[in-house]
């Protein structure tokens, strides 16, 4: 399995990343390294095991529907680069 | 629409959970806090800090899902939706792919007099997003997290719709059905019910689907069918010229009755779900499915066939008792308080919801309470009072609540049906009155109305109608 640099231009563009022909270069090779160590896996035979979402054996982790109390206004915006009205201020998108 | 093609319509639909607390945190689910005010690590999605997943939203799809004729998972997951967008504080949505809660569910509409089922591919579950603020400078937003994690089930429909109306005469069933089960508000004002529509057209005749495109942003019933209607035309047109419709995603423009192009295929998101590593599997076993079975209440169809079987209710009253469940058990209860079934029907339709359109108010917001309205509807079929002074009884009993008996002995209500009584006051009327009683025996029908509006204006309304009309009768024919 290859990446290939119109599939890390896509990813970068995606997460809103821009990248560099020299960046694109080095992470398409980054990438394709990580891949093909990943691809290690393979070499296993899992034909009689059961595919699972999770790797831990458990189920119906579930909480009561009650309310707990949430944080104070200063608080959630205190690690915010910027803010307004109480609100995080970000720049303009327009998408939706 | 042309004959020459068909149009195909499927809609998505979200819809907010009742939950006291958001879907993986505590965090109150409460509309219109101060911005930012009801939010915590674990919705801000904050580094180190782990969902954990709000029995009460999982019961509600659920019972969504059974309510729309679903089948239930019996293993259900959790997948991550990624997009990189402010209104997400992770970068990801948790939703659910590959596992839905229910699937291959159906809805019965009706139009026209016709009915057709309409098929639901899916309800899943996931959380809602943030809200965004776009500032008049153009170069900001600013970000409100409180709705971050709010619960919602997102249901999709078969692409099984064929008109606008079809659209909305299911965007209205699905919302009456989840309006009954009680598992969200179901407020397109406030945004509690969402809906995106897809639409493309096709050659009559022919099975593959058109190319399609997504509407966004129709935030009213009437919106939904009027954005369809436009796309719908623009479709024909494009096609009608021997041009191709291309696959977008659209949004309706209220004011401008348009739908604008937001982003096309080629911009069309990568979602890149993958399984959730923070939560664990669901597994939903036949126990657990019957106790949600059970809590559901009848639902708006099996009611109204019930008001029609049970009681011989018309299609049309059974249909506006029926159309919310406020109303619909109110109409039980005052049946259940002793009521005749029909009489109750009329009260209930008419005078009840005519009083509260009139008043723009809801039922708990009066003073009525089911036992009275069956009492005074007991006490017109004695024969105590008139329809005429019962409608001011029921003024009275939900504007200021109290008994209807009370409230006829205290008002000196109750009707005249002693005949001496009230053969003296026609006498009376008679007397007075020779010229109508002259048109009448020259064959002027109207005369006799007149004549009864007399004796009702001596008696104040209070006289019985029925034995006033036979005792004037009686008394200008003998």
């Amino acid at each position: 399995m290859a990446i290939s640099k119109e599939q890390v231009r896509h990813v970068a563009k995606l997460a809103r990343l821009s990248l560099t022909d020299e960046e694109v270069q080095m992470y398409t090779g980054q990438m394709n390294d990580i891949l093909t160590f990943a691809e290690k896996l393979n070499e296993l035979d899992t034909e009689n095991v059961e595919p699972t979402s999770h790797v831990l054996d458990m189920a119906n982790v579930l909480r009561e529907d009650q309310n707990r109390p949430s944080l104070d206004r200063d608080q959630t915006l205190r690690n915010a680069p910027d803010k307004q009205d109480g609100m995080f201020r970000v720049p303009a998108v327009f998408e939706e | 629409m042309g004959n020459s093609f068909e149009t195909v319509i499927g809609l998505e639909v979200h819809a907010e959970l009742s939950t006291k607390s958001k879907i993986f945190c505590g965090c109150s689910t409460e509309f219109g806090g101060l911005p930012n005010t009801h939010t915590c690590p674990i919705c801000l999605g904050h580094p180190g800090t782990l969902p954990v997943l709000n029995r009460q939203a999982v019961e509600f799809a659920m019972k969504a899902a059974l309510a729309l004729n679903c089948q239930i998972a019996d293993v259900s997951k959790f997948d991550r939706k990624n997009y990189f967008y402010p209104d997400l504080p992770k970068a990801y949505q948790i939703s659910q792919y590959d596992r839905p809660i229910g699937e291959s569910g159906w809805i019965e509409i009706e139009l026209n007099g016709e009915k057709k089922r309409i098929g639901i591919t899916r309800v899943h579950l996931e959380e809602d997003a943030g809200k965004l603020n776009h500032l008049d400078d153009g170069n900001s937003s600013l970000v409100d997290y409180n709705r971050v994690g709010v619960p919602l089930i997102e249901i999709v429909s078969e692409p099984d719709m064929r008109s606008p109306e079809e659209g909305r005469a299911y965007l209205e069933k699905l919302k009456q059905i989840l309006q009954y089960t009680g598992v969200s508000d179901v407020k397109m004002e406030e945004g509690s019910l969402r809906c995106d529509a897809n639409i493309s057209l096709r050659p009559v005749g022919t099975e593959a689907f058109g190319t399609k495109t997504e509407m966004k942003n129709l935030n009213s019933f009437r919106n939904v069918e009027r954005a369809l209607k436009y796309e719908e035309q623009r479709q024909a047109q494009v096609l009608a010229e021997g041009g191709t419709v291309i696959q977008q995603t659209m949004r309706w423009m209220e004011n401008e009755e348009r739908t604008k192009v937001m982003r096309s295929k080629e911009e069309a998101h990568d979602y890149r779900y993958f399984p959730e590593p923070d939560l664990v599997q669901l597994q939903i076993d036949l126990a657990w499915k019957e106790s949600v079975q059970q809590s559901l209440p009848e639902l708006p169809d099996a009611r109204k066939k019930r008001y029609k079987k049970v009681f011989g209710l018309s299609d049309y009253d059974a249909g506006l008792l029926t159309a919310t469940k406020k109303t619909a058990d109110f109409y039980d209860e005052v049946v259940a308080a002793g009521a005749n079934p029909k009489a109750a029907a009329n009260w209930v339709s008419s005078e009840v919801l005519g009083y509260l359109n009139n008043q723009g108010k809801s039922l708990d917001e009066t003073a009525i309470t089911p036992e009275s309205l069956a009492e005074m509807i007991q006490l017109i079929e004695k024969g105590t009072i008139s329809n005429k002074i019962a409608k001011k009884v029921f003024k009275e009993l939900m504007e200021k609540g109290g008994n209807p008996t009370s409230i006829v002995e205290e008002k000196g209500w109750v009707q005249i049906s002693d005949e001496g009584k009230l053969k003296e006051i026609v006498l009376e009327v008679i007397q007075a009155n020779p010229q109508s009683v002259a048109d009448y025996k020259n064959g002027k029908d109207r005369a006799l109305g007149f004549l009864v509006g007399q004796v009702m204006k001596a008696t104040k309304g209070k006289a019985n109608p029925k034995m006033v009309n036979e005792l004037i009768l009686k008394q200008m024919d003998g």
